[in-house]
């Protein structure tokens, strides 16, 4: 049985929305079609369903609609995407027509756009380490499976170099079964093009599903491009037990759509703007990552954002950071000093390295290798703010020390070029910068820590002899 | 029951006519789907509607029937060990009955009605009893005592007992005047529960944590707020507090957080020990959990349903602890239904009703006599976490939160940054019970703990002074009484203040060994003053050997403390020992 009631006319038209009167039984949420005379359909959805006045929110360009003379088709059907395995390999627009000149996938099911928030208790808790192979994250903020990680970025910043980087090493880490879902989410054409570049040769495309909501796509449906994204990814997980990693960019470009609609709908304003129910509508999308029983599979997100002004306290990291467990902030400092990836451990963090390292995930006393460079290069970074004061003759050894080194850390350590280092390059390589301190500069090691390390150098250098 | 019709669906609110007589939070059933909801405006004929449930999908036109009662919640034995949501569905059920996805729509109850438990009555038949009076007790989940009470506003003479194997909703004890009393009973969560007069509280709610049973000791029955940025460890201190906190039950309410975090919770509680109990910490805990991603509206309520669940065992006479994990998205699910209703903003956009709002819900905590005999004292410890924007405290859910309650612990992101773990800002944390509560720990745990905590709060005072001298003029120019203050106050700080949540050995502490560490970290500052007196250089002095001393202190297992308090000793007697090497070649 159809649902679906055409009207002639709409009341009013503003921006994106459109408003509706006299309409039967609007569901919230509902798929709707409007139709201008000689144009091709546009595609909405009912965000505000009423008896007296039904709010439509159009997902494309409005420019032209007339509407006294619009055809308006309500279908009876919520707002879904087909998912299925068969859309590997392909490309989609951001709620999922072909990009690709291919025919529509069939797909092996219709997911509701909205998903279903998954019941806590049936949640593993994640804790399988995912070998980056960029040091800054496997040895010092561990991604662990089923983890949200975004990428705090600034403009002008490698975010996406460092995603497709993470995608290019990331897969298959144990040789289990793995799909890449990237969102462009108004991210310009070039921005979209140095992503997949980067991960098209190794066949990593046949692997992937990519929706593409680019700058010059229609706004309203950069709203709706994360969500067929993360049905199709729940799918791969969930019902197929594939590892899928969501790379998403730009949320910036999410939350100001999010802002004009909010203003167009003449809500009152929360933070600079952006509407006060933007915590719980981008939980909305970043919960949708997990481990859960029952199935082999998990979602990893790797969200990717712009601080505007590198302002990591503007609302959009902010209410992001309050979601996601952990970011990995990008430095344009380091930037500038040509280290890549230019990420500052200090305010980065993983919320879920704990459940995912030591001796049985990465390696024994993980922890506390961390911490000691950790407290280190923090006190080498405070060091390097004393020096322009006092000038590094005022410093106290162990200070100057330190100042070094950060200067080495993030040369060697963080700054590791493009090429791929597994955890134990990494490790080792923060052992030898530990290496040339002194005992009373590592207290958070253990003498059976700095012991193992001293029979591993001597063991090296015999085999060296 | 009086059926009206949907008129409106908007996010999380509805508006229905026909709903004729329907009172302000009552409760009502929503569309096809039966979802709950409750009202919260009458105008005329049209009801406006928060909806506990999602509510995409949900049709103009469709049903909305009356339920002719307030939100309330089950409550009764087998409520320790579950978790349940903003609206009191067990969630462990619910997911063998509708699968992994939250799925809207009619739930299972709160409590299994399938659960037996055996009833030993401390009344008999002819006694006259009143609210809160003790009626017998039943073995709840790991043979906690659960204690059936005379419910508030009834009284009458014993006409009946049931002893032994009784079910829920079985008639347990029948008074010569209205229903027969359950095991199951309910409350609308809005409403506190009724108690006595409050009494003083007149002893610590101790944490395990050195930082706050040290410096900043908050009472039984107190209510703190832990503001913090994102990742300065809010959760991970309530957590702490949740396993390690001294209190007979504790009620968790994830309000608004995260769904990963949820699940670890789950599993770890369910493998840790209490220290003091010697049972499984599921075994004391209610979990309330309404993950960001959950509906809104029982983002809100989820506070109030841990509150009434809190207050159901401080009845009994048991010290509950709540820990509220954030109450700032209390305060947003507030913000957006009020903005949802068009109600006119106050700061921020928050109704203006949020500061009395706040006030309330920290009210609903407090040590006090409990109803009814045999007499008794129960106690809510509230613990809240804040999570402002931008970690700026000045917004209004801290400000509201800082206004009512007896305790601050703020963090600092520039703490966290240095890995300075529970992040506390020392110079700006306080609490009110300090001193009642130090003179408590003085008779109670150790004589000399104010005295050393006053030292400690001076010499982390001048330490604060000192680095910012130290930062102008280098630390290379201080004088070595300086360099010695500077080093005594970093070892305070990294050995005593600086606890990990993930080491097995250091994550819970108990008041003696919190004690022996401030001691001996005090103690490196003062004898090591002694030796610079006595002519020796600060270069002289084996302060790394203190540190490792204090580190491997902090670390020991608890049968290794003795040795590594003997080590310490050592380390410490060395600092005044003249001319003594170190373990050193140098």
């Amino acid at each position: 049985m159809s649902l679906a009631r055409t009207y002639r006319g709409a009341r009013a038209a503003a921006g994106p929305l459109v408003y509706l009167s006299g309409v039967q039984r609007a569901a919230l949420g509902e798929w709707v079609s409007v139709e201008s005379p000689g144009q091709p359909p546009l595609r909405g959805q009912v965000i505000d369903a009423g008896r007296d006045v039904t709010v439509v929110q159009v997902l494309e360009e409005t420019l032209g609609l007339a509407p006294a003379s619009v055809r308006i088709t309500l279908t009876g059907d919520l707002a879904s995407a087909v998912v299925g395995r068969d859309l590997l390999g392909r490309a989609l627009g951001g709620v999922g027509t072909p990009r690709d000149g291919l025919p529509p996938p069939i797909g092996e099911a219709i997911a509701p756009l909205w998903g279903a928030p998954i019941n806590p208790t049936r949640r593993l808790p994640p804790r399988d380490f995912i070998e980056t192979g960029i040091s800054a994250i496997d040895g010092l903020n561990t991604l662990v499976r089923g983890q949200k990680l975004p990428v705090f970025s600034g403009p002008g910043l490698p975010a996406l170099e460092l995603a497709a980087t993470i995608v290019e090493h990331a897969r298959a880490p144990r040789d289990e079964p793995f799909a890449v879902v990237f969102v462009a989410i108004g991210i310009t054409e070039r921005e979209t093009r140095t992503f997949l570049e980067r991960f098209q040769h190794g066949g990593a495309l046949e692997r992937s599903v990519l929706y593409l909501n680019q700058a010059q796509d229609p706004t309203i449906e950069r709203l709706l491009a994360p969500r067929a994204a993360l049905a199709e990814a729940e799918h791969l997980a969930f019902v197929h037990g594939l590892q899928v990693l969501v790379v998403m960019a730009d949320i910036t470009h999410y939350c100001e759509a999010l802002r004009e609609v909010a203003a167009a709908r003449e809500e009152v304003p929360g933070r600079r703007g952006y509407p006060g129910y933007m915590y719980t509508d981008l939980a909305s999308i970043f919960e949708r990552a997990g481990v859960i029983e029952g199935s082999p599979g998990s979602v990893t997100q790797l969200p990717i954002l712009t601080m505007p002004d590198d302002d990591i306290t503007h609302p959009i990291p902010d209410l992001t950071g309050y979601i996601t467990e952990g970011q990995v902030v990008l430095s344009r400092e380091l930037q500038r000093r040509g280290v890549f990836p230019p990420i500052d451990v200090l305010p980065s963090l993983s919320r879920l390295m704990n459940a995912g390292i030591g001796a049985a995930h990465t390696v024994p006393e993980h922890r506390k290798w961390a911490d000691q460079l950790y407290t280190i290069y923090a006190r080498g970074r405070e060091a390097r703010m004393m020096v322009a004061i006092v000038g590094e003759s005022g410093l106290m050894p162990a200070d100057r020390r330190a100042l070094a080194f950060a200067e080495a850390f993030e040369r060697t350590l963080v700054g590791q070029g493009a090429e791929r280092r597994s955890l134990a390059d990494t490790i080792e390589a923060g052992w030898r910068l530990l290496d040339r301190l002194p005992p009373e500069d590592l207290l958070k090691l253990t003498p059976a820590m700095l012991a193992g390390r001293e029979q591993q150098r001597r063991a090296a250098a015999e085999d060296r002899s | 029951m009086t059926a009206g019709t949907l008129t409106r669906v908007v996010g999380a609110l509805a508006e229905a006519t026909g709903l004729g007589g329907v009172a302000l939070h009552e409760l009502v059933r929503v569309g096809d789907a039966a979802l709950l909801g409750e009202v919260l405006r009458v105008s005329g004929d049209v009801a406006t509607l928060q909806v506990f449930e999602e509510t995409t999908g949900l049709r103009v036109g469709e049903p909305v029937v009356r339920e002719q009662l307030p939100l309330a919640i089950e409550l009764g034995p087998g409520l320790l060990g579950q978790v349940i949501d903003g609206i009191g569905r067990p969630l462990g059920r619910l997911a063998v009955l509708s699968g992994t996805f939250i799925q809207p729509g009619a739930a299972p109850p709160t409590l299994d009605r399938d659960a037996r438990f055996a009833f030993e009555p401390a009344r008999a038949v002819g006694d006259l009893v009143e609210a809160g009076d003790v009626l017998g007790t039943v073995a709840d989940r790991g043979g906690f005592p659960f204690k059936l009470l005379v419910p508030p506003g009834r009284s009458g003479i014993v006409r009946h007992v049931r002893a032994g194997d009784v079910g829920l909703l079985d008639p347990v004890v029948t008074l010569d005047a209205g229903d027969p009393i359950t095991l199951l009973q309910r409350w609308p969560v809005r409403r506190p529960r009724p108690a006595g007069a409050r009494v003083a509280a007149d002893r610590p709610f101790l944490t395990g944590q050195r930082i706050f049973d040290f410096l900043f000791p908050v009472a039984e029955g107190g209510t703190v707020a832990v503001p913090g940025g994102f990742g300065t460890g809010k959760t991970v201190i309530e957590q702490a507090l949740a396993k390690f906190g001294d209190a007979d039950v504790v009620v968790y309410v994830g309000c608004g957080e995260r769904g990963n975090e949820m699940a670890e919770v789950l599993h770890e509680f369910a493998r840790l020990v209490d220290p003091r109990a010697g049972r499984s910490v599921m075994d004391r805990t209610v979990l309330v959990v309404n993950t960001s991603n959950m509906p809104v509206a029982a983002r809100e309520s989820s506070v109030y349903v841990g509150l009434t669940v809190a207050e159901f065992f401080r009845d009994m006479g048991y010290r509950v602890a709540v820990m509220a994990d954030s109450l700032s998205r209390w305060a947003e699910a507030l913000r957006e239904v009020g903005s949802r209703l068009q109600e006119m903003p106050g700061e921020e956009g928050y109704p203006t009703s949020l500061a009395s709002r706040a006030a309330k819900l920290h009210e609903r905590a407090g040590r006090v006599r409990c109803l009814g005999r045999p007499e008794r004292h129960g106690s809510i410890t509230l613990i809240s976490a804040v999570s402002p924007p931008g970690g700026d405290f000045s917004e209004p859910v801290t400000q509201a939160c800082l206004r009512v309650t007896s305790a601050l612990w703020a963090l600092d992101a520039a703490l966290a940054h240095q890995r300075q773990f529970p992040a506390v800002d020392w110079s700006t944390s306080y609490s009110l019970d300090a001193q009642a509560m130090v003179e408590y720990l003085d008779q109670q745990v150790e004589p000399r703990w104010s005295a050393a905590r006053a030292r400690a709060l001076d010499l982390l005072q001048r330490d604060a002074e000192l680095r910012e001298v130290a930062s102008v003029v280098g630390p290379d120019a201080l004088e070595d009484k300086d360099r010695l203050l500077l080093a005594a106050a970093a070892a305070l700080r990294e050995f005593v203040l600086g606890q990990s949540a993930f080491d097995p050995n250091d994550a819970f502490s108990p008041p003696a060994k919190t004690f022996v560490l401030a001691e001996a970290a005090l103690a490196l500052f003062e004898r090591g003053a002694a030796a610079l007196a006595a002519g020796r250089s600060f270069a002289d002095l084996p302060i790394d050997a203190v540190r490792r001393a204090l580190a491997g202190l902090r670390d020991a297992a608890a049968d290794g403390l003795d040795e590594s308090r003997k080590a310490v000793h050592e380390a410490l007697a060395a600092l005044s020992a003249p001319g003594v090497a170190e373990g050193g070649d140098a």
